[in-house]
């Protein structure tokens, strides 16, 4: 967020519209707050929507459950929680301005990032050959094919917006990183990396809400 | 930069550095992050989507002039009302003000430099400008026919027109307005100057504050509303068609969830407008300070507790349907307060009869008559009789055109010996305010009758006792237009040729009267220290 205008008399990365660091740093936070709670409330339709068809149709929505690999999703959920860890070590670490340490842990975030989206990659082809994708490959028949396909739906649309946003992560991560290898980031001017890290905790949490009410919440009963 | 502003305005001559003349070359513009340069970017853009927009509404009226279809077939006058409502709400209703007015003056306001996220600011316009282009490739290549409120299943399933493109248009254009909010919000909360308290704010910093809280609330709703239409509609999936499980209600449930509060993001910054003219008018301290500033929050939180008012006549359960109108009956209260505490300012001020008085008694005026029209449409049992007829349509006008544009219009005259450093003739300015005021009513009066007695909304075919009113409401419509061309001739006249404005030609209070007309790119030789209430007109007032 801050600009790089060099100004005589500032501090290095104070912006110039800013009087001093703490100031720069309080907007930079709330700014990225507010940003995420725009993020709440667009994934809140999401997860309304879901909520709603799940109680008009709980047979088809266990049984749609039922065909998502718990085992991956599982995988899944560990490796961002970890990914979430090294996040927060990346942030700790840029209070001291260590820069070899901030690049490794974001390194770590980066592959665990990686890694959730190849997992990923192998569950979707594994719904693509078994003919689960509504309005592309549909090949269930049984009673509840429609409400089932209204699931899939949900569980691409969900899931689908929850990996571009870990795909717009990656991306601000590598700048990030860049950054922090050219020098950029000291013990008094680490912004970026802190709210950078909000916003992957964030996306880290919105998966936390999706894996049980996706995955779990199907293998409790129903058939 | 300061260092180099003062070495100028010692020597005489030379003009002083302002943010208009500190660099002449397209890129200057395009590249900048100088909030006032972003805001006069906004002001030519929405300009132009409301003079498109406003095409469109002459059509609809042209087509209106005469009971039978015949300047064009159905399917063409559901594109063009429809084009009209989503140009209008989207692309210019939404950012008129905070985007323009708000985006050049709460810096100032709140005694800043810039705003917090200058880049943000300028990636805003730009986001505005991709969904404008989106929009007008819609429009060219054939238009939309949904209406402005994409209802499904029409427009997931039935609708053969530009949806899609449509929809995408309208999603980006709100995330402009989010990062305008977001902008807005962290720079009201970390940027004022030493001693500008949250109380010491003018009235127009808590109005846009108020908005920015709904777009940043409101707006990623509709954008996920959005996306779910376009991928039903892209994709096949099921999200709102019958046939697949979906339930078309909840389209209208998520829509309005964001579109209710909007129509707040469509009044509350001209509240905002009207509270400083009605101090500077009336020379005095607005009437309870506290009141108007809370009432601004009030109706921003209660915005989001009334969607269901647009759908008594949906499957909505009567109770839900009751609390809804229960709660929108409240959302008069906080209103009612400012309106009643203009008027209380207003009484035994010492009254300018200039340009923004016209505006101000204007907007009492017609922001009344939509105010309280909006009682009868919460009641439920009246609503069941007026739902989707002339009568709604008069009632948002009301609101909308006669509130948020009388606040622009009102807002750019006012502001504009600031924004441009040149007056205006002031002569012109009073009779286009008086022709905006007869024209408007002309147009919008004769549809409240003709709801009442049964007119639906978007036909354009109707039975001939209708007629009379409607061609009253046609004649209203050009009488409107002049009053709008008028001062888009003399204000553009008076940037070349207009008398150079002091810096402050109203004597009005306020930390950007304080500051040269136009302000320097940094907006204050020296950060302002404030250490008096807003308002103090003449002798300090016991409140």
């Amino acid at each position: 967020m801050a600009d790089h205008a060099a100004h005589r008399d500032h501090p290095h990365g104070l912006a110039h519209q800013f009087e001093d660091m703490p100031q720069q740093k309080e907007s930079a936070v709330i700014g990225m707050w507010s940003f995420l709670i725009t993020e709440i409330l667009f994934f809140g339709g999401f997860f309304a929507t879901y909520l709603i068809y799940r109680s008009y149709y709980p047979y088809a929505f266990f049984e749609g459950s039922s065909h998502l690999d718990i085992l991956l999703g599982g995988i899944n959920t560990a490796v961002l929680i970890v990914s979430s860890l090294t996040m927060a070590m990346a942030v700790h670490e840029s209070h001291s301005g260590n820069k070899k340490r901030i690049m490794v842990y974001l390194i770590l975030t980066g592959i665990l990032g990686l890694t959730f989206l190849v997992i990923k990659y192998f569950e979707y082809s594994s719904k693509v050959e078994h003919g689960l994708v509504p309005g592309l490959v549909w090949h269930p028949h049984g009673e509840y094919s429609p409400q089932l396909a209204l699931f899939f739906s949900l569980y691409f649309g969900m899931t689908g917006m929850h990996a571009l946003h870990m795909v717009v992560g990656i991306g601000l991560l590598t700048w990030v990183f860049v950054k922090t290898a050219q020098g950029t980031y000291t013990a008094e001017y680490n912004a970026p990396i802190e709210i950078f890290g909000l916003y992957w905790h964030f996306v880290d949490i919105v998966w936390i809400f999706l894996f049980p009410l996706l995955y779990l919440l199907g293998t409790q009963g129903g058939h | 930069m300061a260092i180099v502003e003062r070495d100028i305005r010692t020597s005489e001559d030379a003009p002083r550095v302002n943010y208009l003349n500190n660099g002449y070359g397209l890129k200057s513009w395009l590249l900048t992050k100088d909030h006032k340069r972003i805001a006069v970017l906004y002001i030519i853009s929405i300009s132009i989507f409301f003079a498109l927009g406003g095409l469109f509404a002459s059509l609809v009226r042209f087509e209106l002039m005469t009971p039978e279809g015949d300047l064009m077939s159905s399917d063409t006058y559901n594109k063009v009302f429809s084009m009209h409502g989503i140009i209008m709400v989207f692309f210019f209703l939404v950012p008129s003000i905070p985007a323009t007015i708000g985006n050049f003056l709460v810096p100032i306001m709140v005694g800043a430099k810039d705003l917090a996220f200058p880049r943000v600011n300028l990636l805003s316009w730009y986001v505005y400008v991709v969904a404008g282009i989106l929009g007008t490739i819609a429009v060219v290549g054939g238009g939309v026919d949904t209406g402005w409120t994409f209802y499904t299943p029409y427009s997931s399933t039935y609708s053969n027109s530009n949806v899609i493109l449509t929809a995408m248009a309208a999603f980006l254009a709100g995330f402009s307005s989010i990062l305008t909010g977001l902008n807005f919000v962290v720079t009201i909360h970390t940027m004022r100057a030493p001693g500008m308290t949250w109380f010491r704010l003018p009235l127009f910093v808590w109005s846009h504050y108020a908005t920015s809280l709904i777009m940043l609330l409101g707006t990623p709703v509709i954008a996920i509303t959005l996306v779910l239409l376009m991928l039903e509609r892209g994709f096949g999936f099921g999200f709102f068609d019958p046939n697949l499980g979906g339930d078309p209600v909840l389209f209208q449930h998520l829509f309005w969830f964001y579109s209710h509060p909007a129509v707040y993001i469509m009044i509350l910054p001209s509240m905002g407008v009207m509270s400083e003219m009605v101090a500077c008018v009336a020379r005095k301290r607005v009437f309870g300070y506290e009141f108007v500033a809370f009432s601004s929050v009030a109706i921003a939180i209660l915005g989001f507790l009334v969607w269901g008012h647009h759908m008594f006549v949906s499957s909505q359960s009567t109770y839900a349907g009751m609390v809804f109108s229960v709660i929108t009956f409240l959302v008069a209260v906080p209103s009612a307060i400012k309106t009643f505490n203009w008027t209380a300012t207003l009484y035994k001020g010492s009254i300018v009869f200039d340009t923004p008085m016209f505006y101000v008694y204007g907007y009492l005026g017609l922001f009344l008559v939509g105010g309280l029209t909006g009682l009868f449409l919460s009641s439920m049992g009246l609503d069941i009789h007026l739902h989707d007829t002339y009568f709604v349509v008069a009632h948002f006008h009301y609101i909308m055109v006669g509130g948020q544009v009388m606040g622009y219009l009102g807002g750019m005259h006012f502001w504009w010996p600031k924004i441009t450093g040149k007056m205006y003739p002031d002569i012109w300015g009073r009779v286009s305010a008086l022709l905006v005021f007869l024209g408007f009513n002309l147009t919008f009066f004769p549809q409240f009758i003709l709801g009442y007695m049964g007119m639906p909304r978007r036909y354009h075919v109707y039975p001939d006792e209708f007629q009379v009113l409607n061609v009253a409401s046609s004649l209203g419509a050009s009488i409107l237009a002049l009053g709008y061309l008028i001062p888009g001739a003399y204000l553009t006249w008076s940037i070349f040729k207009g008398p150079k404005a002091p810096d402050n030609p109203w004597g009005a209070k306020g930390l950007e009267w304080e500051t040269t007309s136009p302000p320097p790119t940094f907006n204050f030789d020296e950060t302002p220290l404030v250490t008096e209430e807003a308002y103090q007109y003449g002798p300090i007032e016991e409140h």
